[in-house]
């Protein structure tokens, strides 16, 4: 444990704390959005412990509220999910030996971005545990907040949160962008994921991005 | 009952894919060069998220308080800015302009 936070130095520990607790008020609004709309109070704190997965989350509840099969939303979700398998493959080399599955499951887009903002292996591992951990207890404390104390926040847009998301994950993956081959495949992405996002279902734009990428600029 | 067995599902098949990238990792010797590309692939798909989450919002155009509260923040933190302030920057630019009336 000493080496643990020794490795991960303040200012990351920081800046984790900063994105769990924007996480946590989101999963708030998710909450009292899931109540809101005549679930149970036991659906989004169960969705929110077993999927773990904000974006997939919302649009299960959404499509499932609007008169939409409960499966269908469930491949909905998974689509949005699919991106977790490349993402695993790029941090496998954090996801060893014991605790593995449990790391797996904490597994989200600011948990990849915070590990691969890292420079060496140590505290690649330390900020995946820290954000992983520190997201995982704030969205689900939030969750079953909002669930309970029902319509407190409903619209986090308003506090421009739906900004800061982004922002993170701008941030965080800046620096990788330093090399002309992933910016170049960044950027051809990027635009290939909003071209298709008005045509395809949510999720696969930027699996098609990522296709589209690889083809144009790499693999060479 | 089928709300239960749909959220398994979706639950089964998030974790599959969470946990299927550590798995092959330990069965299999990886290259450095495929760990390359699996981490430029990394990249690629948050650049792609960011893109995606920063304009739109479903199928349609998110409006301009969003991109602009985001580029803002992603301006700043290619000056090096803090990561704090890029993130309040960020949340505070797009609040404001709603404030203000810009969708």
């Amino acid at each position: 444990m000493r080496t643990f936070y020794r490795t991960l130095d303040r200012r990351l520990l920081r800046d984790v704390a900063l994105v769990a607790l924007a996480d946590g008020v989101v999963g708030l609004s998710y909450g009292a959005i899931s109540t809101g709309s005549g679930f149970g109070a036991w659906l989004p704190v169960v969705m929110s412990l077993l999927v773990f997965a904000g974006a997939a989350q919302f649009l299960f509840v959404g499509l499932v509220a609007a008169g939409g099969s409960p499966f269908a939303a469930a491949v909905a979700g998974l689509l949005i999910n699919s991106r977790h398998l490349p993402f695993g493959m790029a941090v496998s080399d954090v996801l060893r030996g014991r605790g593995r599955a449990v790391g797996s499951h904490l597994m989200t887009d600011e948990t990849v971005a915070f590990a691969l903002a890292q420079d060496d292996a140590r505290r690649r591992r330390a900020a995946y545990w820290a954000c992983g951990a520190g997201i995982f207890v704030c969205w689900n404390l939030g969750v079953l907040a909002g669930a309970f104390a029902g319509t407190v926040i409903g619209d986090t847009d308003a506090f421009g949160l739906d900004a800061a998301f982004p922002a993170v994950l701008l941030a965080l993956v800046l620096p990788s962008l330093r090399e002309k081959q992933t910016r170049q495949a960044a950027l051809a992405g990027s635009a290939i994921a909003v071209g298709a996002t008005p045509i395809l279902p949510a999720g696969l734009p930027v699996l098609l991005a990522l296709a589209g990428a690889l083809v144009l600029v790499g693999w060479r | 009952m089928t709300l239960l067995i749909a959220i398994g599902v979706l639950a089964a098949g998030t974790f599959a894919f969470r946990f299927a990238g550590p798995l092959l990792q330990s069965r299999i010797q990886i290259s450095p060069r495929v760990q390359t590309v699996m981490a430029t692939s990394a990249a690629v798909l948050l650049a792609a998220v960011v893109a995606t989450q920063a304009v739109t919002e479903g199928h349609d155009f998110a409006g301009f308080a969003r991109p602009v509260g985001v580029a803002v923040g992603g301006l700043l933190a290619w000056r090096n800015a803090p990561f704090l302030l890029v993130v309040v920057s960020a949340a505070a630019v797009t609040a404001l302009l709603r404030l203000a009336g810009v969708p």
